[in-house]
């Protein structure tokens, strides 16, 4: 009973200056909260009709300086505090280039699927090594959810039909909670989960046993991707030379700029590539006829997940020419 | 010095509520005052509806476990407590009962603008909410009251639709309301009082009325546009069917941030009147807070997207969007700081409305401080969706619009019934709720930093102290609520039975010049303004003036 | 205050015109407040609607770019033909709507029943031909959520030669750009496209009958007003509708090329 919890655990880099402008802000909202709290009724106590003594001259109902000093002061520490949390925003959720561990999130009504590169799949429990920075892409099946970790201070909605990436950067090894937020349905409060932080070497050694304990998966995600390419007859046009039909060469492409037939460039990522297998005419590579028949339905968003990381693994491979 | 003329056969003089009496001259009054009382009893209706859902809630939440409800029912119970409470309790209660009951005196006209049309919007109200209440009671609905697409329009089950059909009647009555009150504000003033002769009410009336009349057909349409989508099941915001459904939230906090300000500016002004009347002293900085109502009226019409860093919207909007909410606190801030300068120097009478004004302002500064960290991008996104944003909106709708409410009620109660409660009650319900609110929701604010996220029917054990201290509060500010329910009706007949004018010795029109309780048309003739709103430097002449006096009418047509 | 409203304080209403008592409502002092009163009520009604409909327009606006291809063959299944009669009938009867007003205003009875008879005849031209384009698209199944399936957009599209049926069963929509779809993509698209079509001219539509009903009651007003051979009669009721019927009209003025003649 006396162990009473009042802050989350803070288990990330995130954690720590969020946590830093949380109590900052704290700090100003004690500080104004107190000055019209206690002010307000000091002053209603003070100049209670009934006390005679005390000064009521020059009681006046109108003073441009003091309204200028409490609409510039507010004003100027709202806009230092914009800034600030702006900018930590942004080292958060803007896209980065590499560098990072992904997996892929996909929520459902009502659980989390978790899938790390080399195939391991986690079912609500996701596995993340202590030290590394990490990309979370995250997508929905069916209605919005929103993929949360209090104890990294993240959270992203789950909005079918679209990807959205957050980077972390877990640091203290332990057991922490995954919720889903956005209210999704009956079992929108069972929709949770754990999030495990372990040790880099531990972690390595978790993910080369197929995830002790994880829903064991018996190839990478490339793999996967590989065989989908090829059961969805993905390489009787892509990556065959001796294809009647010409098909863009997808050596190399993840990750560089594609010219497009109307002239546009576009970078090939998740989304991209996404859009591509669903409804491949909408962006179509400069120099080809669109011939390749829309996926749209047809496909569920983990074999997606699978042949974005086959067609990514073909550009480190192919060397990005 | 009105008592002296009438005070033969007081109990005979014609006045709003005795000079008919039928049940048919209620539902079928054209009387701006008449209209207020009917809102009055039905807006308490739902809020007590919504109250026992959210005791529901409460009890629910008392532990980890979700083992009184199943999570179907505690869905729906959530759901009922938020679309009550807000479409049919916070958006229409003190414009549709104040603004009705008190705008039009206090600006020396002698009924709104448009009279039928504002008895149209009281039926377009009762029609809305008996479909809602239908929607509600036949199997109920588990949307939230915010009807979030693809899950309203393709996944919910139950009376989705109808319930929806009675929020776009809501709507319309609140739109109407809007109109009828611009209309009046513009062109109801009496001779003399100018624009910025007006009591600070009528400012916050007047910005209201803009967004009610600006924002609320884009929900109307949306909502609407969700329930086409459901029984035509064509693709406007399901992405299944063709749909974006961050479109959905994009038009649907169009209206609903700027539906917050509905629900809080009328307060603010509520505030200001009481506070001036209870200090004896002009508000300070009149027209700053004038302006600021408006500053907030339209700045709150451009930061809908912080309800919406999460979903993956571009960083570039969201960055706008923070900025304007940063901005959109500061009238907020001037506001508090001017009342505080008004108490200063001034002669305060710790009367019952004053008390719950104080209350206001402690729990609406919470509120509107906390919300700081929803419009600072990096803490927003930990906060959202989280108890914290419960405890935070619970704050400034509950804290806030609910606290200015009662002070609006218990300030005009004598005006409006011809009776006063008993004093001490009253201070000891105000005590009762700041005390009870202060518990239920300070523990969520805490509750929230630690990521528990809202709507959600069972918890971790970690967080059973906090919830259950919630609970615990929750009664205690039950108590605080349903006090007032009992001393009022108990005043109606046992009260001490006001017959001067201006019982509180404040300024302002609806004090000064209209009889206690109001005559039927307010005023003998149209008065004519000559003060400033608020100048309590004259103390012994009244803000306007009556021209000719006519004798007065005694007993009515069989007097 | 100015000298002439203590007049009007002084005296009352009794200033006013003996015939303005009856048409004053008592809560107004003057009539020319109340009229004032009525057109700003009557504007801010207007801008209500403004975002109403604005709402809907914008939404159409955002799925129009994103379904480009599916939308404009859709768009080809509406009749630019009765869209542009129904637009010059518009037209007119916001004539004769405002030569009915201007006849109120000079209190010429007469004139303002023949005016108001003749918005209606021109609004009922309207309706009529809102209803065989409605049961035209009934016959062709283009009524989201009624049966609807996508067959006639797809034979007009093919012939023209801008939609072609692709080896794997799918539809290759030609225009500037090319896209493929599925049949089934293509089936919600277009229906999402009626959806609008729909729902916007069923609205607009609403707004002509509520009209309608109004000017219906006007002529009755009208008409016994030159029973009692009233000297001055209250044109502000004419005037209003007359405000409503021209925005009714602004609006179908956006619908027919945003819906008609845009997909040209």
């Amino acid at each position: 009973m006396w162990n009473i919890p009042f802050v989350p655990p803070t288990a990330s880099q995130e954690a720590v200056s969020i946590s830093w402008l949380y109590w900052v802000i704290t700090a100003l909202s004690f500080f104004f909260g107190g000055i019209v709290l206690f002010g307000a009724v000091y002053l209603a106590v003070k100049y209670r009709a009934g006390n005679q003594n005390v000064d009521r001259s020059n009681a006046t109902d109108s003073d441009l300086r003091m309204e200028l000093s409490w609409t510039l002061i507010p004003l100027i520490l709202a806009i230092a505090i914009f800034g600030w949390a702006a900018k930590l925003y942004g080292d958060i959720y803007a896209p980065r280039e590499g560098g990072y561990y992904e997996v892929f999130v996909v929520g459902k009504q009502w659980m989390w699927h978790c899938q790390h590169p080399n195939g391991v799949r986690e079912n609500n429990e996701l596995t993340l090594p202590a030290g590394r920075l990490i990309k979370a892409t995250i997508i929905s099946q069916d209605v919005i959810h929103a993929f949360s970790i209090p104890a990294f201070r993240v959270k992203r909605d789950a909005v079918p039909g679209r990807y959205n990436a957050m980077y972390f950067t877990p640091t203290v090894s332990g057991e922490y909670h995954l919720f889903c937020t956005e209210y999704c349905g009956t079992k929108h409060s069972e929709m949770i989960g754990k999030v495990r932080v372990l040790p880099p070497d531990e972690f390595e050694k978790w993910l080369q046993s197929g995830g002790a304990g994880a829903a064991a998966a018996p190839m990478s995600l490339e793999e996967q991707g590989k065989q989908l390419f090829a059961k969805l007859a993905c390489n009787t046009c892509h990556m065959n030379p001796n294809s009647a039909v010409k098909a863009p060469d997808l050596n190399g492409v993840y990750g560089h700029e594609v010219k497009l037939a109307d002239g546009r460039t576009v970078k090939a990522d998740d989304a991209y590539i996404r859009e591509s297998i669903l409804n491949p005419v909408a962006k179509i590579v400069a120099g080809y006829q669109n011939q390749m028949p829309p996926y749209q339905g047809q496909i569920k968003e983990e074999e997606i997940i699978a042949l974005i990381a086959y067609i990514k693994s073909l550009a480190q491979a192919g060397g990005g020419n | 010095m009105a008592t002296q003329t009438v005070a033969h056969g007081e109990q005979q003089r014609v006045n709003y509520l005795n000079w008919k009496t039928t049940v048919a001259s209620w539902l079928f009054t054209y009387d701006h005052k008449r209209i207020g009382i009917l809102y009055l009893v039905s807006i308490s209706l739902f809020f007590l509806l919504g109250g026992l859902a959210a005791a529901m809630i409460r009890l629910e939440l008392a532990t980890p476990k979700g083992d009184l409800l199943t999570s179907d029912v505690y869905n729906k119970m959530f759901t009922i407590h938020g679309v009550l409470m807000i479409f049919f309790f916070l958006i229409p209660s003190i414009p549709a009962v104040f603004g009705n009951f008190v705008l039009p005196m206090m600006i020396g006209a002698r009924d709104v603008a448009f009279p039928r049309l504002n008895l149209l919007s009281w039926y377009f109200f009762m029609v809305g909410a008996v479909l809602a209440t239908i929607a509600l009671v036949r199997g109920g609905i588990d949307t939230g009251w915010t009807f979030y697409t693809p899950y309203s329009s393709s996944f919910a089950k139950g009376e989705v639709s109808l319930a929806i059909v009675g929020v776009f009647l809501a709507g319309f009555s609140s739109i109407f309301t809007g109109i009828n009150f611009l209309v009046t504000i513009h062109k109801m003033r009496a001779p003399g009082m100018t624009w910025f002769r007006l009591p600070l009410f009528v400012w916050a009336m007047y910005a209201t009325s803009l967004i009610q009349v600006l924002g609320t057909p884009v929900v109307a349409i949306t909502l609407l546009l969700v329930a086409i989508e459901r029984s035509l099941r064509i693709g406007i915001f399901d992405p299944n069917l063709g749909g974006d459904p961050i479109l959905y939230q994009h038009l649907f906090w169009f209206y609903s941030h700027p539906a917050v300000y509905i629900m809080i500016l009328p307060g603010m002004g509520v505030i200001s009147e009481v506070i001036s009347a209870f200090s004896k002293k002009r508000v300070f900085g009149y027209h700053f807070v004038a302006f600021s109502s408006l500053a907030i009226a339209i700045i709150g019409f451009l930061v809908w997207g912080h309800h919406m860093f999460s979903t993956g919207q571009s960083i570039y909007a969201s960055i706008l969007f923070s900025f304007l909410t940063f901005l959109v606190a500061i009238p907020s801030a001037i506001k508090t700081f001017n009342w505080m300068a008004t108490i200063w120097k001034g002669r305060v009478h710790w009367e019952a409305p004053m008390v719950y004004a104080l209350g206001f302002m402690g729990l609406f500064v919470i509120g509107g401080l906390t919300g700081l960290y929803l419009a600072a991008m990096a803490t927003n996104v930990h906060l959202t969706d989280t108890y914290f944003i419960v405890a935070h909106f619970h704050y400034v709708m509950v804290g806030g619009a609910i606290m200015a409410y009662l002070a609006a009620l218990h300030f005009w109660w004598p005006k409006m019934t011809g009776r006063m409660y008993p004093q001490s009650w009253a201070k000891l319900s105000a005590l009762l709720v700041f005390v009870g609110f202060n518990l239920t929701f300070f523990p969520q604010f805490i509750l929230g930093y630690m990521g528990m996220p809202r709507r959600y029917h069972s918890y971790p054990e970690e967080w059973a102290a906090l919830n259950l201290l919630s609970s615990a509060g929750a009664s205690v500010l039950g108590v605080g609520y349903l006090l007032p329910v009992i001393y009022l009706v108990w005043s109606l007949k046992y009260g001490r039975v006001v017959t001067e004018r201006n019982p509180w010795g404040a300024r302002g029109l609806e004090w000064e010049l209209v009889d206690t309780p109001p005559d039927p048309h307010n005023f003998e003739r149209t008065p004519i303004v000559t003060r400033p709103a608020y100048d309590y430097g004259h103390p012994e002449e009244p803000t306007g003036i009556i021209p000719k006096p006519r004798p007065v009418v005694v007993g009515g047509k069989d007097g | 205050m100015s000298v002439k409203e203590a007049e009007v304080l002084e005296h009352g209403t009794s200033l006013a015109h003996p015939a303005h008592e009856e048409i004053l409502g008592e809560q107004f002092e003057t009539l020319e407040q109340q009229n004032n009163a009525y057109l700003i009520g009557m504007w801010a009604f207007i801008v209500q609607e403004v975002l109403f409909l604005g709402a809907i327009f914008a939404a159409y606006g955002i799925y129009r770019l994103k379904y480009l291809h599916e939308f404009t063959l859709a768009h080809k299944e509406l009749d630019w033909v009765v869209g542009g009669v129904n637009t010059l009938v518009l037209l007119a009867s916001s004539y004769t709507m405002a030569r009915a007003v201007r006849a109120a205003m000079q209190n010429k009875h007469g004139r303002q029943i023949l005016f108001l008879g003749f918005t209606l005849f021109f609004a009922s031209i309207f309706m009529f031909n809102k209803y065989v384009e409605y049961s035209r698209k009934y016959e062709h199944h283009l009524i989201p959520g009624w049966g609807y399936d996508a067959h006639a957009i797809v034979e007009h599209g093919e012939k023209k030669t801008i939609l072609e049926p692709t080896p794997e069963g799918n539809y290759r929509v030609k225009l500037e750009t090319e896209k493929v779809v599925t049949p089934e993509e293509f089936k919600q698209r277009t229906q999402l496209f009626m959806g609008f079509y729909f729902i916007l001219t069923g609205l607009h539509g609403l707004h002509v009958l509520v009209g309608m009903i109004a000017i219906g009651v006007l002529i009755i007003r009208a008409y016994i007003d030159y029973k009692k051979r009233k000297p001055v009669a209250d044109y502000m009721p004419v005037e209003m509708v007359g405000l409503y019927w021209h925005f009714v009209d602004i609006v179908w003025i956006f619908i027919y090329p945003l819906l008609y003649l845009i997909g040209r």
